[in-house]
């Protein structure tokens, strides 16, 4: 089905045949808390090194890896599970993997170095990688276990609770206007009788869209039937009834819960440090020797605004994990260039987003499209595109790699992104193959 | 203007069930011809300002176009032909001098075609150039009239400098300027790969191509522009240039909207003056004055460099020869009267000068009955089409050949004919950046070397075919010609019999 | 690995590398047939502005991030070529929000599209180069 995505490549710089040997000159034992993109990311890491090493990956849940994302398209019906998995059926095999799925961990002894399970099962490990993600938060609601129906909206599992309570009768009630919640209506909009979207902030995908663009997103998803009521505040839970400070009452047969999600730093309380996700440097290292971290549990720093924050996306999870397992195995790899970034659509409306929206900004709109450009200190900070997001990546390269402004044709790329804003000599490295 | 008395001569075919609407010929004609409407996704053309170049045609990815001719006929009149009543039109409009581009196209006799090579049969049997050895190398410059013996009677050599080419071709001048850098770049890496001789025409010489001397003829024009010490040192002779097939009689003029950048201080004139040499060289007014310019020049080169003097050819072609073969010239280049230029005034272009068969084989034959022949080595140009056209003018009895129009086209020009407006759509004869892109040197000298690869090949077999296997056995080797189709002057002049004799 | 590499000073900017790409894509033996009435969607570009024009395509990056970031695992690397399978792809754009070059465009049917080097097409060797009347582009390997 899949490639292997360059698990067997050797494409990075360390000298394969210098991966750590434990003492006694036997194999090194890899073990990686977690099965989603980051786990995935050290798996092929440590194998660009390593081949030798033994790797357990050990899963709370019983499934092959998958795709968490595409639990809402899953809902839709533009996937079935079997496209959901993030890589073939052969994955393990061929990368000497020992996969321990349905397997909760209860702790790690790092003293001793091994993880051990729920069972009372202990696995030993050389390096340990803790990629444990995020849960989502389910804030403390009056009255709410005497809802009937009540859903979160993180894993596979709760796509198929969720799918299986819909039918075309039911009103549902979704707690959080942000990236999972509109998601999760997206996917379920066509399958029920009506979706409300409620949140406490004034507008939706606060965390990624300001007011105008939240303005633009939300009218294009009310154009299609979806409800919001947007800076309300739960008072209680009466069974299928939400009721609201202000008095309020709405009825539903569903409610999801999609708040937002907490980082799952628990196995590493005490062991290494941790502020509001686990700590780790650009080498994924966290402070506790031998032990790694990746993923949306961790916080790392943000290039483009030099704050260590969590940024719980796959392209990063995927990135530090790979980082984590090249490093695991004697590698020395770092990863620096983490910044929060969105791709994210709603029924053919793409909305792209990067960095922080601090400093002057730069805004175009037209044709249903919008563009802002933030900027200060000779350095782009974030944007927002909302319609067309072609060459996206222009503008992300730019808060990346921290590229001055003042090298590159700022007035050209604030209106058409390419590398035709880039002088002749960057066009040379880049489409010329010439090393500088 | 309100009354048009000039028909388009030619319009742009389109055949729309073929056209996908790439616009790449509107995007790559100087002319602005082309044009995509966007509300009705079609393209469309202004035939008034085609000038046939094929651009747009060669470029086009569904072979939509074709250019034909537009069909706008006068009453047929065998004396008064449209196209003589249109240049007529032209000159009541302006009030101008007609000027043109390129060689005589006009309809005089092309001798060439009319002369017919031999074979060997039987006796004399040909030679199978894939088998036998087969010597297209030849030599340029003076012969020595004597062998000289030094005091212990060993052979003293005394031989002047020569060129040494690997074929009988060589590149004609055009001058940077009238042509762009591209283009003289991709002549001269042809010449180096090949081993044979490019001309920098009387633009002087570019310090880039400084690196190919020793492949560069410099020319010494009647302007003088870009002549100094270092620029006579460089090349691997020097040519003074008397006069050109295509305009003999009058200089040159490139008017100074051409003079700019590189070219202006190639050719050592300010910015936006027009470079205008004059007719005479101003200090050559008799072979004596010729005599003294050889020689200053040699002297300047330390008499390391043979002197080319390139003529054009006209009536007393013969005995002007003679002169300069006499005036310590190494070697002689006649211009024919079928000569390309990048401008001239079309009525010296089309009635001025005659045919380089006749020229060369008149001088040639009054050389050798002066006894002085093997004084110079004869270079002819002024229409070499083919490498049949080289084996017969080594027989007429040429040493070697220049060719210009043939690299050009080589190069992709395609003979329209406007090189005078500067906005040559192949890259050609053109200062236009934009323009010149659209030649790159490492296709175009690919191509030149191509050409010459053939021809060289061909010119091989046809030896072969005579049983000559080497060009000094061709050359003058007038038996080896026969004439069809010319009356007993021409037989005459040419110096060969008639097919059947 | 030979990549597909453009060199401005040769480039025309008359888009002939885009219509090939186009035609090579439909796998069809007549360009006029292929892409007469069609607004095409190559997956060369040109980029102009003044008098500079070149071409982009993917550069097959040895690090891509595209590949590291898809969601689906769509993108895959075989012998080196970065390749799309396009009923993994679900249209979410996070390549095209992390690709530098802007060489990811979008597609009719909502999945991504890139050039391939012409491995799937009817062109065999990148049809872009062999289009490309002024040697602009070339199919080299480099570095």
């Amino acid at each position: 089905m899949k490639g292997l995505n360059g698990a067997f490549s050797n494409n990075n710089k360390a000298n394969p045949a210098e991966s750590v040997i434990a003492s006694g000159g036997s194999p090194v034992k890899y073990v990686i808390i977690g099965n989603s993109a980051a786990a995935i990311g050290a798996v092929e890491g440590i194998r660009q090194i390593d081949r030798q090493g033994e790797i357990t990956v050990i899963t709370n849940e019983p499934h092959h890896t998958y795709s968490r994302p595409l639990i809402s398209y899953l809902l839709l019906g533009k996937v079935t599970e079997e496209n959901m998995r993030y890589r073939g059926d052969g994955f393990y095999t061929e990368n000497n993997c020992t996969l321990m799925s349905g397997a909760a961990v209860a702790e790690i002894d790092a003293g001793k170095k091994q993880v051990v399970l729920a069972d009372g099962a202990r696995v030993p490990y050389d390096k340990l990688l803790v990629a444990t993600g995020s849960s989502a938060f389910v804030p403390t609601f009056e009255g709410l276990d005497t809802v009937e129906s009540r859903h979160t909206f993180m894993s596979l599992d709760d796509a198929r609770g969720l799918s299986k309570a819909l039918d075309k009768s039911k009103r549902v009630l979704i707690i959080g206007a942000g990236l999972i919640g509109l998601k999760c209506a997206e996917g379920i909009l066509e399958r029920v009788s009506h979706v409300t979207v409620l949140d406490l902030a004034p507008r939706i995908l606060s965390s990624i869209l300001d007011e105008d663009g939240a303005r633009l997103v939300q009218s294009h998803l009310e154009g299609k039937s979806m409800e919001f009521k947007l800076s309300c505040n739960i008072k209680c839970f009466e069974k299928n009834t939400a009721v609201l400070e202000d008095g309020e009452r709405i009825a539903f047969d569903l409610l999801v819960l999609a708040v937002g999600v907490r980082p799952n730093t628990a196995l590493l309380k005490g062991i290494a440090e941790i502020g509001r996700g686990v700590v780790i440097n650009e080498k994924s290292e966290t402070t506790a020797a031998d032990i790694y971290a990746a993923g949306d549990c961790t916080q790392t720093l943000d290039a483009s605004s030099g704050q260590s924050r969590i940024m719980a996306l796959l392209p990063n999870a995927y990135m530090q994990g790979e980082c984590a397992g090249i490093n695991m195995a004697g590698g020395g790899k770092g990863f620096n260039k983490a910044i929060p970034m969105n791709a994210i659509g709603f029924f053919g409306l793409h909305i792209i987003t990067a960095g922080n929206y601090n400093g002057d900004v730069h805004t175009v709109k037209g044709d249903g499209n919008c563009k802002r450009l933030y900027y200060s200190d000779n350095r782009l900070n974030g944007y927002i595109l909302i319609g067309n997001v072609e060459k996206a990546g222009i503008y992300t390269s730019l808060i990346r790699e921290r590229t001055p402004l003042d090298t590159v044709d700022f007035a050209l790329i604030c209106e058409k992104p390419g590398l035709m804003a880039f002088t002749q000599e960057d066009r040379m490295l880049k489409l010329g193959g010439v090393a500088r | 203007m309100a009354i048009n008395f000039l028909y388009p001569d030619y319009e742009v075919a389109r055949n729309y069930d073929r056209c996908i609407a790439c616009r790449a010929c509107e995007r790559q004609c100087a002319n602005e011809v082309h044009e995509y409407l966007s509300d009705s996704g079609k393209m469309v053309c202004d035939d008034a300002k085609c000038v046939n170049c094929h651009r747009c045609v060669s470029l086009c990815p569904t072979r939509a176009l074709k250019i034909v001719k537009s069909g706008n006929t006068y009453k047929e009149n065998t004396n008064w032909s449209g196209k003589t009543i249109n240049e007529l039109y032209r000159q009541a409009d302006s009030g101008g001098v007609l000027l043109s581009s390129m060689g005589n196209p006009e309809e005089f006799p092309v001798y060439f075609d009319k002369i017919l090579l031999n074979a060997s049969q039987v006796t004399n049997p040909s030679i199978d150039p894939l088998r036998e050895p087969m010597e297209t190398k030849i030599f340029l410059g003076a012969k020595p009239q004597d062998i000289e013996r030094g005091r212990g009677g060993e052979i003293k050599n005394n031989l002047p400098p020569h060129l040494a080419l690997s074929m009988p071709v060589m590149f004609s001048a055009m001058s940077y300027g009238s042509i762009s850098y591209n283009a003289h770049e991709s002549l001269a890496r042809a010449a180096e790969e090949l081993g044979i001789l490019y001309n920098t025409g009387e633009g002087g010489l570019h310090e880039d191509f400084y690196r190919y001397g020793k492949n560069t003829i410099v020319q010494v024009a009647s302007g003088r522009f870009g002549v100094h010490p270092d620029y006579l040192n460089s090349g691997a002779a020097i040519e003074i240039k008397i006069g050109q097939g295509a305009k003999p009689g009058i200089g040159g003029h490139l008017p100074g909207a051409k003079i700019v950048g590189d070219v202006s201080r190639t050719r050592m004139v300010p910015e936006g003056s027009d470079a205008i040499s004059p007719a005479p060289h101003h200090d050559i007014y008799s072979i004596e004055d010729l005599r003294q310019l050889v020689y200053s020049l040699k002297e300047a080169t330390d008499y390391k460099k043979p002197v080319i003097v390139k003529i054009a050819a006209v009536h007393n072609v013969a005995a002007i020869a003679s002169g300069i073969a006499r005036s310590g010239a190494d070697i002689i280049a006649i211009d024919g009267f079928r000569g390309g230029t990048g401008a001239a005034p079309t009525r010296i272009r089309d009635h001025v000068g005659i045919p380089i068969e006749l020229a060369l084989a008149a001088t040639d034959q009054r050389l050798r009955d002066e006894g002085i022949r093997d004084r110079v080595s004869i270079i002819v140009g002024g229409s070499i089409r083919s490498s049949a056209d080289i084996v017969k003018a080594v027989a007429l009895g040429a040493d070697c050949v220049y060719i210009a129009t043939a690299a050009l086209l080589a190069l992709g020009c395609h003979l329209c004919r406007s090189c005078h407006s500067g906005k040559c759509n192949w890259g050609i004869a053109t200062q236009v950046p934009e323009l010149v892109k659209r030649l790159n040197p490492e296709i175009g000298y690919r191509r030149l070397v191509n050409l010459m690869t053939a021809w060289q090949h061909e010119i091989k077999e046809m030896m072969g075919g005579m049983g000559i296997n080497s060009i000094e056995s061709l050359k003058g080797n007038r038996l080896m010609l026969r004439g069809v189709g010319l009356n007993e002057k021409e037989l005459d002049i040419l110096g060969i019999k008639h097919a059947g004799e | 690995m030979k990549r597909v590499y453009v060199n401005e000073k040769w480039c025309l900017g008359c888009h002939l590398c885009e219509y090939y790409c186009a035609f090579a894509g439909t796998n069809e033996k007549d360009m006029a047939r292929a892409l007469r009435d069609i607004k095409i969607n190559p997956k060369i570009s040109i980029e102009e502005n003044g008098g500079v024009s070149f071409a982009v395509s993917c550069r097959h990056c040895e690090e891509p991030l595209c590949v590291k970031s898809c969601i689906t695992g769509a993108l895959t690397v075989s012998d080196g070529v970065i390749k799309i399978d396009r009923n993994q792809c679900i249209g979410c754009y996070t390549c095209i929000l992390i690709c530098p070059y802007g060489a990811i465009s979008t597609s009719g049917d909502g999945a991504v599209q890139k050039c391939e080097l012409c491995v799937k097409t009817a062109a065999g060797t990148p049809a872009c180069v062999k289009g490309c009347p002024n040697g602009a582009i070339v199919f080299e390997e480099r570095g």
